[in-house]
């Protein structure tokens, strides 16, 4: 997995994640489905990619599908990155 | 044909006993909302019904009927009063949209406690100052809240009873109690009536802490009437009300207004998406739909073709509540669902709702509606206070009180009550405002009357941003932010927004020695995100050398406000000079 990857994953669980939780995360773990990231937090991860990447993630495309996985969430980035 | 029939015949004559008629509720009776929303549907043939129809993530589902609500509810208080909470104490339940919270909040009525439902997205600073204000007792929460409580449990003396209601036993601390419900066949409901405390909502103001609205049994009458008149809620309808009980639409009519009239509702505990959504009213055959213009304007975004891969054909009544709802989702949802959306007014401390559209009645889009019988309303002018009398005008919002579901007072906060209602006497006690028929009860919100008497809303009379439909205060947001230690200074606004309305800016001015890049914003962000909650995150945050200030050096919100908004900045004479 690139780089990417583990900087989205890595993110995720210093943000949303207790240091307490009995919590696997790994690149296909659902975040927004499974209720380990609420669909509030979704703009924070947002501004997070947005930042990092340099990239403007326009509302309609950041989904809660699309922010799903961290998998699904470097497809999304990586089409923004051209 | 519509329960309320038609809305200028209900008009004449109108008094709040019919709602007595619509409950077949008889003097002498128990008036406990507990009860009511139980023990006395089962007692009155529908022991058998669905009350609860439940799903969550990963596929879970949950139904329960009237008597299962019934018996786990007394579980609940039984579990209450052994623990030695007494009647009047507050009870905060803390969870998801669980089946536990919906039941337990009945539990906690029916042992006389006071319930105080709080957002489970709260941070731990937001849930610390709401149970220090409200003095709070006792928590039913879970195993994945459990532990913001124990970040603030020391710092609350009153707090000695923590139950943890869903999650792993073998990971709770030593002072925590797990709960499995079991059903208890019989309870001693608490002798409560119309005055008895019942639901204490916490509420954004401009200033200050958020404030404890405190609700009444008697508070029932308003929200089955209009459960029954505005929402429609028949025998046979399947009920989904999107709000979560942390706020008051996820009470008055999540639980109170649609369990009390003996509905079958539907919770769906899952995040948001338009299919999940069409889904879960597909699968479930929902009739009458009650949702937020946020959750609406999301779905339009999805578009049309979405809503035509599902079988929405049940659905026969649509409601919106918590902000204004624009004439295009109005017009979207009738394209979308063949009905459109009805939009409804009411607030926190109005406990039921006050302005509405009606079954039967013309929609205008765009528009509030009209009052519901039995309410006095006005738009006053913004100097005098007396109502307008022409069309058009813009002035606030404003009712006569005595209505039943009002609130009966801002706990520990009297004269914030008293400066709600316009026209009172310095010293008026809660009780002498509501009984003064010359005073009016202003709701802080801005709006005009057209000629044929329907209500447009127009904004805020105040600095509360609305997000979404959630009302938060920019003082409780500001006062964090200067818990970090990038910002000196903090004045936060509502900016626009073209889903949620509105969403929280923030500008700060900096301690020396920082830096104001991506990543300390972003910090920012979390910092506040996880200390208070998700929705006073600031979307934005701007940098300034020096923030605009009166010459007594208060910050001046409004200024930014207008600037922001690209409104008229105003009179600007107190401005401090550079």
């Amino acid at each position: 997995m690139s780089s990417m990857h583990e900087e989205v994953l890595e993110y995720v669980i210093d943000e949303y994640i207790d240091e307490d939780d009995d919590l696997e995360v790994d690149f296909e773990t659902a975040l927004i489905s499974s209720g380990i990231v609420d669909s509030f937090s979704m703009v924070s991860l947002k501004v997070f990619l947005e930042k990092k990447y340099k990239i403007s993630l326009p509302d309609s495309e950041a989904t809660p599908e699309a922010f799903d996985t961290v998998n699904s969430i470097c497809v999304l980035v990586e089409k923004h990155l051209g | 044909m519509s329960n309320i029939g038609s809305y200028e015949e209900r008009l004449a004559g109108f008094d709040w006993s019919i709602a007595r008629d619509v409950l077949g509720w008889q003097d002498g009776e128990l008036l406990n909302i507990g009860h009511m929303c139980s023990d006395r549907i089962c007692a009155n043939g529908k022991a058998d019904k669905t009350a609860l129809i439940w799903e969550g993530f990963g596929g879970a589902s949950k139904s329960f009927t009237f008597d299962e609500v019934r018996q786990l509810s007394n579980a609940y208080a039984k579990l209450l009063q052994d623990k030695g909470v007494q009647p009047g104490d507050r009870v905060c339940i803390f969870m998801d949209k669980i089946p536990d919270l919906y039941i337990s909040f009945l539990g906690v009525l029916k042992m006389g406690g006071v319930v105080q439902p709080l957002f489970s997205a709260f941070g731990d600073d937001s849930l610390e100052v709401r149970l220090a204000s409200a003095g709070t007792k006792a928590i039913l929460t879970t195993g994945k809240h459990v532990k913001k409580v124990r970040k603030i449990i020391d710092k609350l003396p009153n707090l000695d009873t923590v139950i943890v209601v869903e999650g792993n036993a073998a990971k709770l601390k030593d002072n925590e109690i797990f709960f499995e419900v079991e059903p208890v066949n019989a309870f001693d409901c608490f002798q409560s009536d119309e005055n008895t405390p019942s639901v204490l909502h916490y509420t954004s103001g401009t200033t200050g802490q958020p404030k404890g609205a405190q609700h009444v049994h008697g508070s029932v009458m308003g929200q089955a009437l209009t459960s029954a008149w505005v929402l429609d809620l028949q025998d046979d309808d399947v009920y989904w009300c999107t709000a979560d009980p942390g706020w008051v639409t996820g009470t008055s009519y999540g639980i109170i207004g649609c369990w009390a009239l003996g509905a079958t509702q539907c919770v769906l505990d899952q995040g948001f998406t338009s299919a999940r959504w069409y889904q879960f009213i597909q699968d479930n055959k929902i009739t009458v739909w009650y949702s937020a213009p946020t959750a609406i304007r999301s779905l339009m975004r999805d578009g049309t073709d979405l809503v035509n891969q599902y079988d929405m054909s049940a659905l026969r009544h649509l409601c919106s509540v918590g902000e204004p709802l624009n004439a295009e989702a109005v017009v979207w949802s009738q394209e979308a669902f063949g009905r459109p959306f009805l939009d409804t007014f009411w607030q926190t401390e109005t406990g039921a709702m006050m302005i509405t559209n009606y079954p039967g009645m013309k929609v205008k889009p765009g528009s509030m509606g009209k009052p519901f019988p039995g309410i006095t309303a006005a738009v006053l002018d913004l100097k005098t206070f007396e109502p307008h009398t022409e069309p058009g005008q813009v002035g606030l919002i404003a009712f006569r009180p005595g209505w039943p579901s009002m609130f009966r007072e801002y706990r520990n906060q009297h004269d914030v009550y008293q400066s709600k209602f316009v026209g009172s006497p310095e010293g008026a006690t809660p009780e002498e405002c509501r009984a003064n028929p010359d005073v009016w009860y202003v709701s802080g919100d801005r709006a005009s009357i057209d000629a044929d008497g329907y209500y447009w809303f127009v904004g805020r009379d105040d600095d509360v941003i609305n997000t979404g439909g959630h009302l938060v205060g920019p003082f409780e947001i500001e006062s964090a932010l200067i818990e970090h230690e990038a910002i000196a200074e903090a004045a936060v606004v509502g900016k626009p927004d073209e889903v949620n309305m509105e969403v929280v800016k923030a500008f700060v001015t900096l301690n020396p020695g920082f830096d104001f890049d991506d990543m300390t914003e972003l910090s920012v962000m979390n910092f506040i995100r996880k200390s208070l909650s998700p929705l006073a995150m600031p979307q934005e945050i701007e940098v300034m050398d020096k923030l605009p200030k009166t010459r007594s050096g208060k910050i001046l919100r409004r200024y930014l406000k207008a600037l922001e908004w690209g409104e008229d900045v105003g009179d600007l004479s107190t401005l401090e000079d550079d």
